[in-house]
């Protein structure tokens, strides 16, 4: 039972990619079939958001109550958040270059994902400098929190001030074009869940191996 | 209590002209270099170019005279504080003196390109307003950096590395006003961006009072 979510998400991966690439999609302008990228690099930056709360999360509650499993937890939900990101990143130059033509344009929405990358690269640097155990835990549970809380303005507010390129847009990042369009719902609502759950799947391995590696420096 | 130690700041700061004087060396340096390397004496810059110019310097001149409230500190002075006052005491006043630090140097900085590389604001108050808005929202996150930075080896580089991608936001809001107020553009189509300003600077000064006396503890 306490599997299931991995069954799950196992099963929803394979409808996701058969019916993502053999399903029909609605033909629309410039997008024609890159639009089954939705399936793929939407779903990432919804996982990146996701894992990067639940790091925050942790980090709060590691502040009210000091226990390196906490902090064990923050680290690698951040660690598979980043991942997350690289790949919506990559993904999304990848689109990019078949949509926009170039696979770096300056939107204002890959713009703030790349800072918010920045955010927690430098939270990865803070944590390689300093030696003392607690007081790194302590210092980058406050860095994580601040800078979480800093940067949603950035992925939230700006590319609702400014149009930015992406599907959808004009003022407002939704999925506009898609709304009328149940067929796409159908895989991507699944995308979206599925690639959070082998998120979470990753993060429980890692935890395990380096509890199993913690164990194995202390005897 | 936040009064005495903002007092004590202050007199510290005096006392220590070298200080003062070395932050404002530091300031009219970067603005030289911008006046040289642009030779502005035969060519004039863009509007787009001056504002890009004015907020580099002041985010470099801010950064590093914020970054030594707590880096600069003995861990003796720190222990005293810790016995003496409550963390958020030592958090507001260090926030209330570094944002007239901030907002000085930006003041500054602002006559400094006015007289050396060209005054193009049109709308001078609501640049001003910004001036203050941002040196606020500066002072308040980059206080909480620097005492995490001290806590961790090469404080210095780190100072950077950590504080940037947490100015963007605020820098970017700044940017845009500049923008309006550079082509004086009615003040009603700011006041979104004034609105976001505001708002990133209570959620920074509301985390930062929070948060210190967790990086405070050790």
């Amino acid at each position: 039972m306490k599997n299931l979510y991995k069954y799950i998400a196992v099963a929803l991966l394979v409808y996701i990619h058969l019916g993502g690439l053999l399903l029909e999609a609605p033909r629309l302008n410039i997008l024609n079939e890159t639009v089954r990228a939705l399936y793929f690099h939407v779903p990432m930056w919804f996982g990146m958001v996701l894992l990067y709360s639940i790091s925050v999360y942790y980090a709060i509650k590691f502040l009210r109550n000091p226990l390196s499993d906490f902090d064990l937890k923050s680290v690698e939900y951040a660690n598979v958040g980043t991942a997350f990101g690289i790949l919506g990143i990559l993904t999304g130059m990848l689109w990019a270059n078949y949509t926009w033509g170039s696979p770096w344009h300056g939107d204002p929405k890959q713009n703030g994902a790349a800072i918010a990358l920045l955010v927690y690269l430098a939270y990865f640097v803070l944590r390689g400098s300093v030696d003392n155990e607690e007081q790194k835990a302590r210092l980058s549970a406050v860095y994580n929190i601040f800078a979480f809380a800093a940067m949603i303005p950035l992925i939230f507010i700006i590319p609702r001030l400014t149009d930015s390129m992406h599907p959808g847009n004009g003022g407002n990042p939704g999925f506009n074009a898609y709304d009328l369009d149940s067929r796409m719902r159908l895989i991507f609502y699944p995308a979206v869940i599925a690639w959070f759950l082998i998120g979470v799947w990753i993060v429980s391995l890692r935890v395990r191996y380096r509890l199993l590696q913690n164990q194995l420096s202390e005897n | 209590m936040i009064i005495t130690l903002l007092k004590k700041e202050l007199t510290l700061e005096l006392r220590r002209k070298s200080v003062i004087a070395g932050i404002g060396l530091y300031l009219f340096s970067l603005v030289f270099i911008c006046y040289l390397t642009f030779s502005l004496r035969h060519n004039t810059i863009n509007a787009a170019t001056w504002s890009a110019l004015f907020w580099l310097t002041i985010l470099f001149s801010v950064v590093n005279s914020i970054a030594k409230s707590f880096i600069g500190e003995k861990r003796g002075l720190s222990i005293y504080y810790y016995s003496v006052a409550s963390p958020q005491a030592i958090i507001l006043s260090k926030i209330l003196y570094n944002t007239l630090l901030a907002v000085m140097l930006s003041l500054a900085g602002y006559l400094l390109f006015a007289v050396l590389i060209g005054n193009p604001i049109q709308d001078g108050a609501l640049f001003i307003i910004t001036l203050i808005l941002s040196g606020i929202g500066f002072s308040s996150s980059l206080s909480l950096i620097s005492g995490i930075a001290s806590k961790a080896n090469n404080s210095n580089i780190l100072m950077a590395v950590l504080s940037f991608p947490v100015l963007i936001s605020i820098l970017l809001m700044s940017i845009r006003i500049t923008k309006n107020a550079l082509d004086g553009i009615d003040r009603a189509a700011s006041y979104d961006e004034l609105l976001n300003l505001l708002a990133i600077n209570c959620i920074a000064t509301a985390l930062a009072y929070l948060l210190f006396p967790y990086i405070w503890r050790s």
